[in-house]
């Protein structure tokens, strides 16, 4: 069998740290080759050196059977890899074709040729079924067009390998279905394809075979078609994993959270949370089940203090917290995973530690009459990074050094550390493995054993359906419908999710598009 | 080759690279380098006097530091430590020439006013950028002219249509018998041990304070610090106020120690501009700020002797001065040779 790359036995180290120890991966002309590993586990790594961002101590890289030395990501280039990164590298103000020519313009008579590169564009475009218009400006585009762009400026470049990073982690379902049709249409004009993810299903779907790494190490290569989604999970993890998650009836007893005619704006006026009334009990976990941009971030925002709410009432134990600042709500016993981790939840040039303490840096013990005691914070991170499975260098690395589960972990360590009585939790899984996505679903389950109310938000149905208690759905700012997921199909959900609520439970106060 | 090592190289291959390229420019314009180097030396430590007059230069370059490192590290660009450091002198001054009181109340007193002065100044940018997002670096640019110009006629009002205040009394003078006879009788006065102390004030606020874990959380990511709780308008506040107190102390190292008075000004002093670049080799920490500001006092100081003892004009001193600091300022890629380089080596083996 012809091998297009090659990377054998690459050992990279950072300093003490072994991220990559002894790692085999053989991609075959024309085959969808998984690279499945855990957050952290050294996946982006290994790809880096294969793209020359990193220099391994040990191992070869052969292409087409050759010894080569890919000092820098223009020699990659050269060879005719290609990298589609999992956080585009797009000037958003520039055209497609702007963007694809970066770094290399074609002159005429010493003026960039956009025409000619343009036309070059849509040729491309056209033979692998991108459906791209060349004049598009990058930030009027969707996020789906944007990853194609990626991928047309690799082919733009000539790559024979692409290399697709984390590819569906941003995608909504309708799109990842359109990327794995691009996909085998690359396959089908003679490209090869290394996929990095962490989502089993997609393997399951797309590669033909898949190399699994746990830890740095390589733990080795199977025909996709001769396994299945346990053992790959297990190969991952080095456990069994269970996917439903295990949990025993809920029993909730007095409101904890309040939500009544909440009416909440964007900064252009416009209604984004319309009469919202909500309630979670202690011992429940509630679900909000939605398509993205239905009011959800906005409703957490207003809850939280941290958007003004237009009116109506936000109540925590018979309290009204409505329009208060978010120190004041955090105090009224309200934890928060906050969506968007890098922008609210981290700040991410401290160390983790400083992270870990973000909530509570400002009391004793670690503050006393303004004075800091970091010694009390690397005791705390410590604590967290142990009991939370942190994997970290220690509480003085960088936040920014974690890989994204990490990260999440030490933000859900220190949101549950401190014990609330309402814990939020917005899409608190997003871009994670399975053993971590199961870790913080027992997490959250515990939570409300120990007598806490559990709001959840999530895009993924699966999610809500196995973790929450009550299911809430959330359409155009408005809940639609309260439902309990033992007595729900997905299909249901799927419906209410769309605005299609059921007429005869609702009077037809939802009109059917 | 250890981090360590490369820490210490490369600051010391700077220095020389920038000296090497200055000697070149003297050589091509016709001038002695090594003429030129000695009037540099000399210049900076020839003896006591000068060695006291540069440390004296130093001072202010230490506050107006501090000042711009400060606010770096609370994620604001204070380019106005300018206007800030001259409504410090004015008030200094007018201070000290205005009353006199017994020295332990009357110094504390004119040293209070200037940072008071420097901290308004730095409050109006910083209240505009709280409440309605105006960029500090406009406002502060500006408050640099409504700075110099005010003061300018505050001084004419003051000295009755003259264009200097009268000399400041000896009880609010920052001047010390002590310092001068060990100096051969230079202008080195106690004001470097304040500003040697505003150094330990401001790594105690970073670094000890729970003033400071915000400040450094706001200046790194307001939308978290929003989130953690913080009042990210306040600390934005707070952080101009402080920063614009230190450039109102590096005012008061003129107006009681240097000069003793303050006269009207045609331009700016220059001083507090020089701040960011201070700011920016010492990589906005306090420690590195002393490093800055003693390289750009000492260089700014010692180039003075150039044109007498080695007969180079101003023009080519100045180029030379710039070409050094620029060296030390390009650090980041004399590392990356020296890394390149060890890592060449390492591969030949």
């Amino acid at each position: 069998m012809e091998y297009v790359i090659e990377m054998l036995n690459i050992r990279k180290e950072f300093g003490n740290f072994v991220a990559n120890d002894d790692i085999t991966l053989q991609l075959e002309k024309g085959e969808i080759h998984a690279l499945l590993g855990e957050n952290g586990a050294g996946k982006s790594t290994l790809m880096n050196v294969l793209f020359g961002l990193y220099q391994p101590e040990g191992g070869e890289i052969r292409v087409r059977g050759k010894k080569v030395d890919i000092s820098n990501p223009n020699v990659a280039n050269d060879l005719g890899i290609g990298m589609v990164h999992q956080h585009f590298m797009l000037v958003e103000n520039f055209s497609v074709t702007e963007n694809i020519i970066l770094g290399s313009e074609p002159t005429k008579m010493g003026v960039t040729n956009k025409k000619d590169a343009a036309k070059k564009v849509a040729e491309l475009s056209e033979q692998y079924g991108l459906n791209v218009d060349p004049y598009a400006i990058i930030e009027d585009i969707s996020v789906g067009m944007q990853q194609r762009v990626e991928i047309l400026k690799t082919l733009y470049r000539g790559a024979e390998i692409l290399i697709f990073d984390e590819p569906t982690a941003s995608l909504t379902p309708q799109e990842i279905t359109e990327l794995i049709q691009i996909m085998k249409r690359l396959i089908a004009e003679g490209k090869s394809i290394i996929l990095i993810t962490h989502k089993l299903k997609e393997i399951m779907d797309v590669s033909d075979r898949v190399t699994v790494i746990r830890k740095g190490q390589g733990i080795g290569t199977v025909t996709t078609s001769e396994t299945n989604p346990n053992d790959l999970a297990a190969l991952m993890v080095g456990r069994q994993v269970t996917f439903k998650t295990e949990k025993g009836p809920a029993y909730p007893t007095e409101e904890t959270l309040t939500v009544q005619d909440l009416v909440v704006e964007d900064y252009r006026g416009i209604a984004k949370v319309k009469n919202l009334n909500l309630t979670v009990r202690k011992g429940e976990i509630v679900g909000i089940a939605g398509i993205d941009g239905n009011g959800q971030s906005e409703l957490i925002e207003a809850i939280t203090g941290l958007r003004k709410v237009k009116s109506g009432k936000v109540l925590i134990h018979g309290k009204d917290v409505t329009g208060m600042k978010p120190r004041k709500v955090t105090e009224s016993g309200v934890g928060h995973i906050p969506q968007d981790r890098h922008k609210h939840g981290l700040v991410l040039d401290f160390p983790i530690g400083h992270n870990i303490a973000l909530q509570t840096y400002y009391q004793a013990p670690i503050s006393k009459s303004g004075i800091m005691d970091y010694n009390k914070i690397t005791e705390k991170a410590q604590q967290i990074i142990k009991d939370y499975d942190v994997r970290t260098q220690g509480p003085h690395e960088p936040a920014r050094a974690l890989s994204g589960g990490n990260q999440q972990k030490a933000i859900i360590g220190r949101e549950v550390d401190r014990n609330p009585d309402l814990l939020i939790a917005a899409l608190p899984t997003r871009g994670l493995d399975v053993g971590a996505i199961e870790f913080i679903h027992s997490r959250l389950i515990e939570q409300r054993d120990n007598g806490k109310a559990v709001l959840l938000i999530s895009f993924e149905l699966d999610e809500v359906m196995n973790v929450s208690d009550r299911i809430a759905v959330i359409h155009d700012g408005e809940i639609v419908d309260v439902v309990i997921p033992e007595e729900t199909t997905e299909q249901q959900l799927g419906l209410l999710m769309a605005g299609h609520a059921e007429k005869d439970k609702k009077g037809g106060k939802h009109s059917v598009e | 080759m250890s981090n360590r090592v490369t820490n210490l190289l490369v600051p010391i291959v700077s220095v020389v690279l920038g000296l090497i390229v200055g000697a070149i420019i003297m050589l091509v314009s016709g001038y002695s380098p090594i003429e030129g180097y000695a009037a540099l030396w000399n210049g900076i430590f020839g003896d006591l006097y000068t060695i006291g007059e540069t440390l004296r230069q130093i001072t202010p370059y230490l506050l107006a530091g501090l000042a711009v490192a400060f606010a770096f590290r609370s994620g604001l660009f204070n380019i106005g430590v300018e206007g800030q450091l001259i409504v410090g002198w004015f008030a200094a001054a007018y201070v000290g020439v205005a009353v006199e009181l017994p020295k332990i109340i009357h110094l504390p007193l004119a040293i209070l006013a200037a940072a008071v002065a420097g901290a308004l100044w730095g409050f109006v940018p910083g209240l505009l950028k709280a409440k309605f997002r105006v960029h500090e670096v406009i406002v502060t640019i500006m408050m640099n002219y409504i700075a110099l110009h005010v003061t300018n006629a505050l001084i004419k009002t003051v000295s009755e249509g003259g264009d200097r205040t009268e000399r400041i009394f000896a009880s609010a003078s920052l001047r010390s018998e002590f310092l001068e006879n060990l100096t051969e009788f230079s202008r080195l006065h106690l004001g470097l041990l304040l500003a040697l102390i505003m150094v330990g004030v401001m790594w105690l606020i970073l670094e000890k304070t729970t003033l400071g874990f915000e400040l450094k959380a706001v200046g790194f990511n307001q939308n978290a610090s929003e989130y953690a709780g913080m009042n990210v308008n306040k600390n934005i506040i707070l952080a101009m106020v402080i920063s614009g107190a230190f450039a109102g102390l590096a005012g008061a190292m003129e107006a009681l120690g240097t000069f003793e008075y303050v006269s009207s000004k045609g331009g700016f002093t220059g001083i507090g501009f020089d701040g960011i670049a201070v700011a920016l080799l010492g990589m906005n920490t306090p420690l590195g700020v002393v490093f800055g500001a003693t390289l750009f006092g000492s260089l700014k100081y010692g180039a003075l002797n150039m044109p007498n003892a080695a007969g180079i004009p101003i023009e080519i001193v100045e180029i030379v001065i710039a070409v050094i600091i620029f060296f030390v300022a390009s650090g980041y890629i004399i590392r990356l040779l020296l890394l390149r380089a060890a890592g060449k080596k390492k591969e030949a083996k």
